[in-house]
């Protein structure tokens, strides 16, 4: 669906915004793109519809090379794509029916298209009620919605997400990402996600990309990085580095526990400790649930009892020294 | 003649308070048309415009520079052959539209394009990432946006030229400010100069006080 072949992008001064950047995008996915402020997230994502023309390598939309485009070409284009911001991006002059209205009048859609297709759209996104409304009326989570109507309006099949809920609270980040994850599956959307937090690709990404300084030092499906990150800026990015350089003294064997899926829910910590007679400390850990799965990460610690016995048994359910 | 307003001819007066208000008039909604324009065009060839060029940004960015440092009473003067050129006459209120309005256009295009830079980018990007045209991005974003910014600059453009044409005076155009220097200062009538000077206060004030109600009536936030 999308694809970056070795890309490159300079602005006038200074280092590369990226380089070689090669990635691939399968249709109907939501891909994360993460990475600190000034990694070179935005300028990637503003590639996807042109916003931003690469400086080497080649973008492709559908095969379809940007540079190939002329000006109707690429606004055709942009119709198919759709695209939030962290600042929303609304229209401050004119109501929230409006915002969502635009896309369609720069389509040139008639009058009767906009009646009937914008008050679907807003009630799509919760807010059928708030049409004559101005955005300055608007919380910062109603703001996104609007953004996120206005950018379904032109019935897009790739919606590209600049840090979309970096302004948001927690509360208001999470439903938010539902809505998105909704929009997804709904409407078999792929959806590009950029965001500087992990929290955020965990709960809606299928895989990840991270991006440092402008190249993409490692990539994935998202279970996989977030659980065994690669690369020394994924850990970072993960907060896993504090937690290393505070480790928990512990007089005996150290290990980490990684239980994904249904495995979750067996009882396997209990059982060796009984078994082995071994006892088991939990040093550290993370429960949480990803897009379609759910997962525990344990740091234990044994001590007494056959801790062979209980090691083996750990070794064999996939931990790893830690 | 006997009174505080010994030297007040009202006739005169009144005559030259409809010169003012013609020679604003015509001379403002002139500046507008013409400074409108070229103001967006300052900021579609600025750097992160749509037509983004430095060569033509920087020949409007110069011809703009002349044009404002040039001083008004000077610009009257040189424009003279030009004047007689457009409207036949170097003299009177359509003697001193020319040169107001080259005088004020350059000014008020310079806050129309301050106006569209207070435009927030992610806006202008959100409406670019719709596929809109230039056009589209102009009509439909960028102006409506900055319209409270617009119509506060044409309020300060349209208080500069009330104060432009008291000089257009020099080349005999008429007006309150005419009045005011020829009868008040170089007659030390003072009488005459109060009254002109409280019209035009009046009238700045106005001004002043619809530009206000304008920006408050198009203001969103
Ligand atoms: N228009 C521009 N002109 C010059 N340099 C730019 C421009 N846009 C971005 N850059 C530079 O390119 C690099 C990457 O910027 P980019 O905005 O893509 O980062 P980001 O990952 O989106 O950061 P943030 O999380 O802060 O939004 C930065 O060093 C930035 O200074
Ligand atoms: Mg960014």
């Amino acid at each position: 669906m999308i694809r970056l072949e070795n890309v490159h992008k300079h602005y006038a001064a200074g280092r590369a915004a990226l380089a070689e950047v090669d990635l691939e995008i399968a249709r109907g996915e939501v891909f994360g793109i993460i990475g600190r402020s000034g990694a070179g997230k935005s300028t990637l994502v503003r590639l996807l519809n042109g916003l931003e023309r690469p400086s080497g390598g080649r973008v492709l939309v559908d095969g379809i090379d940007l540079a190939n485009l002329d000006g109707a070409g690429l606004r055709a284009l942009r119709r198919r794509v759709g695209m939030i911001f962290q600042n929303f991006g609304l229209l401050s002059a004119r109501t929230v029916f409006d915002n969502v209205a635009l896309p369609l009048r720069i389509a040139g859609a008639d009058a009767a298209t906009i009646r009937a297709r914008v008050p679907e759209l807003l009630a799509r996104v919760g807010l059928a009620d708030y049409g004559t409304r101005y955005p300055a009326q608007l919380s910062g989570g109603q703001k996104q919605r609007v953004g996120i109507a206005r950018a379904l309006a032109t019935g897009p099949d790739i919606l590209l997400c600049d840090e979309a809920t970096s302004a948001l609270d927690p509360e208001t980040t999470r439903s938010t990402l539902a809505l998105i994850a909704d929009l997804n599956r709904e409407l078999g959307l792929t959806i590009v996600l950029i965001t500087h937090e992990m929290e955020v690709v965990r709960q809606v990404c299928d895989r990840v990309a991270v991006l440092h300084a402008g190249r993409l030092v490692e990539r994935g499906a998202v279970a996989d990085v977030f659980l065994a990150p690669g690369t020394a800026e994924t850990r970072a990015l993960l907060h896993e580095d504090e937690a290393a350089a505070t480790p928990i003294p512990f007089d005996g064997a150290v290990l980490r526990l990684t239980l994904r899926g249904e495995a979750v829910a067996a009882p396997v910590l209990s059982r060796i400790a009984r078994e082995t007679g071994t006892d088991v400390a939990i040093l550290d850990g993370r429960v949480g649930q990803f897009k379609d799965e759910r997962f525990s990460q344990l740091t234990l610690g044994l001590s007494g009892g056959d801790t062979k016995a209980a090691l083996a048994a750990l070794h064999g359910l996939g931990a790893v020294a830690a | 003649m006997s009174g505080f307003f010994a030297h007040v001819d009202w006739a005169e007066i009144v005559q030259a308070t409809l010169d003012t208000l013609v020679m604003l008039g015509g001379s403002l909604l002139l500046t507008l048309l013409i400074g409108l324009p070229l103001g967006v065009l300052l900021f579609l060839t600025g750097p992160g415009g749509p037509w983004r060029s430095r060569v033509a940004n920087g020949a409007l960015a110069l011809l703009v520079n002349l044009l404002r440092s040039v001083p008004f009473i000077i610009l009257l003067i040189v424009m003279i052959p030009v004047t007689v050129l457009l409207v036949g006459t170097s003299l009177g209120v359509a003697g001193a539209i020319p040169p107001l309005v080259v005088g004020a256009a350059p000014f008020f295009a310079r806050l129309v394009e301050t106006a569209l830079r207070e435009v927030d980018r992610n806006t202008i990007e959100a409406v670019q990432a719709m596929g809109a045209t230039t056009r589209d991005l102009v009509f439909r974003a960028l102006l409506p946006e900055a319209l409270p910014g617009i119509v506060a600059g044409a309020t300060v453009t349209a208080i500069a030229l009330v104060s432009f044409t008291a000089m257009a005076g020099v080349v005999g155009a008429g007006g309150l400010g005419d009045l005011a220097i020829r009868f008040g200062y170089q007659r030390f009538q003072t009488d005459v100069m109060l009254v002109t000077v409280a019209l035009l206060l009046a009238l700045v004030q106005l001004l002043q006080m619809a530009g206000d109600a304008l920006v408050r009536r198009f203001t969103r936030t």
